[in-house]
């Protein structure tokens, strides 16, 4: 049996959405800047699309900027405001739970002579609105929090951290790459000024994403070119990936609420069993968090193992961020949450979508438990941590 | 070029912002938004692309609009121009 759980990844493409992208290749293949037939069919094509895209999340249509991906959106998001304000300020305030594409783009602006502020989480992964406004000084003219994090699924309340941004007049950006199309998201009641997502994450093509940005707010483009997406982000639009975008994000409006109450159902049974095994930890909130999103540290075993283990049984899943795993590093978010780094090697993500039953489900859970019996047998930590545990004292196995 | 007016304190009945926004976005937008205005009303278009200075009166000329003129903000432009036909 072949069950995908790593949703996080990427999505797999709906049918409909590569019918509706199909003719955009072939006999559609027109620039939308051209002013004959071929032309105004692609522009009406993007229009369209960017209207899907814009009811999705509560948007006016002019408000949605076509980007590449979500990591383009972050980017450009981070510099383009930073740099439009830099003249009211240089400080920018991040949080610790980001993906690289907003820490990055933070370490960037620090070199250009700008000061970032990186905030921790607690030990759920959420981020405190107070300390979010304690960490504001008078230069501050950016925040950027992500909406929800794909290595532990917290949702943070951006609504109550937009509120104080408001109120210092400081501009607040999320990445909701993991959240929307996953949980609904409304800009006008979240109250932020820009929102970043990638189309690929909702059943979408990849090589599309978005940038919400709220009207009458300045940014500096992070593409400069000709006149495509108001003068905002040039470049000839990948007219099929933002066709393809549109109609998945239609999808997702219509099939949302019926399609988080069938995953929450599956994740709380995967979640309820697999805590019965011994010294597994959940890892972030047990309610505030995605309703597809399992996951959790495995101690006494290294997470890459597990994954191959659990890929050759056909399941896939997750160790953290790509990023992590391909660098075998610990995952910069668990460790911000206080996980040691030996326990945060154990972590395992299961991300659930649409397309998973229950069969999968249980098929995981009899292969899961074994798996991790058999990766602890060969452990050289199968009778305890030893003096890997802070202090170099040996904590035995519990 | 065209000479340059400058003007101060004239309320404009629509503002359109596209500071950062760079050419030809100013004569696209201006195309727009005057498509949109009735004849007399005026329109406030926020800009710190130079190039408008020279643009914007030059594109008043050619399509019959009345340009009232230019005010500097801090650190862009605030051109004035006043529909006029249907």
């Amino acid at each position: 049996m072949e069950c995908y759980f790593d949703h996080v990844a990427t999505t797999p493409l709906r049918p409909e959405v590569l019918n509706a992208m199909m003719p955009y290749f072939r006999e559609e293949f027109g620039n939308p800047l051209s002013i004959y037939p071929l032309g105004t069919t692609a522009r009406e094509a993007v229009e369209s699309a960017r209207e899907q895209v814009a009811a999705l999340i509560n948007a006016k249509n002019a408000e949605i900027i076509f980007t590449s991906s979500g990591a383009e959106a972050n980017n450009f998001a981070l510099r383009g405001i930073a740099f439009a304000r830099q003249h009211e300020g240089k400080h920018i305030i991040v949080t610790r739970m980001e993906h690289h594409s907003i820490l990055n783009s933070a370490r960037f602006l620090e070199k250009m002579g700008f000061t970032a502020t990186y905030l921790p989480p607690d030990k759920y992964g959420l981020i405190d609105p107070e300390a979010v406004k304690k960490a504001i000084i008078d230069e501050t003219i950016l925040i950027s929090v992500i909406d929800a994090s794909p290595e532990v699924g917290t949702i943070e309340p951006i609504r109550e951290i937009a509120a104080i941004a408001r109120e210092r007049n400081i501009t607040l950006h999320t990445d909701a790459v993991a959240s929307v199309g996953n949980i609904p998201v409304d800009v006008k009641e979240l109250g932020v000024d820009l929102l970043s997502m990638s189309a690929h994450q909702f059943n979408g093509p990849k090589g599309a994403g978005a940038l919400y940005l709220r009207e009458g707010q300045r940014i500096i483009p992070l593409i400069f070119g000709g006149i495509q997406e108001g003068g905002r982000r040039a470049g000839t639009e990948n007219v099929s990936a933002i066709v393809g975008m549109g109609r998945a994000a239609e999808i997702s409006k219509a099939e949302l609420p019926l399609r988080v109450e069938n995953i929450r159902q599956l994740r709380d049974r995967l979640i309820k069993d697999i805590m019965k095994i011994e010294d597994v930890h959940f890892t972030g909130h047990p309610e505030k968090r995605l309703p597809g999103h399992a996951s959790f540290c495995v101690e006494y075993i290294e997470g890459e193992g597990m994954l191959l283990m659990l890929a050759a049984k056909g399941i896939y899943v997750a160790s953290g961020s790509a990023c992590t795993s391909k660098a075998l590093k610990s995952s910069p978010v668990l460790l911000s949450m206080g996980i040691p780094t030996h326990v945060a090697h154990g972590s395992v993500v299961f991300t659930l979508g649409a397309d998973n039953t229950e069969e999968q489900i249980e098929y995981a859970l009899e292969e899961f438990p074994r798996i991790i019996k058999r990766l602890r047998e060969l452990s050289p930590f199968a009778k305890g941590w030893g003096d890997m545990e802070e202090g170099g004292t040996c904590i035995p196995k519990k | 070029m065209k000479k340059v007016r400058f003007v101060e304190h004239i309320t404009p009945d629509v503002t359109t912002d596209i500071v950062y926004m760079m050419c030809p976005m100013h004569l696209l937008k201006l195309d727009e938004m005057m498509g949109k205005l009735k004849s007399g009303q005026i329109l406030e278009l926020l800009t710190d692309y130079d190039g408008a200075l020279e643009d914007i009166p030059a594109w008043c000329e050619n399509t019959g609009n009345e340009f009232i003129g230019v005010d500097e903000a801090d650190d862009y432009f605030k051109f004035y121009i006043r529909k006029t036909g249907s």
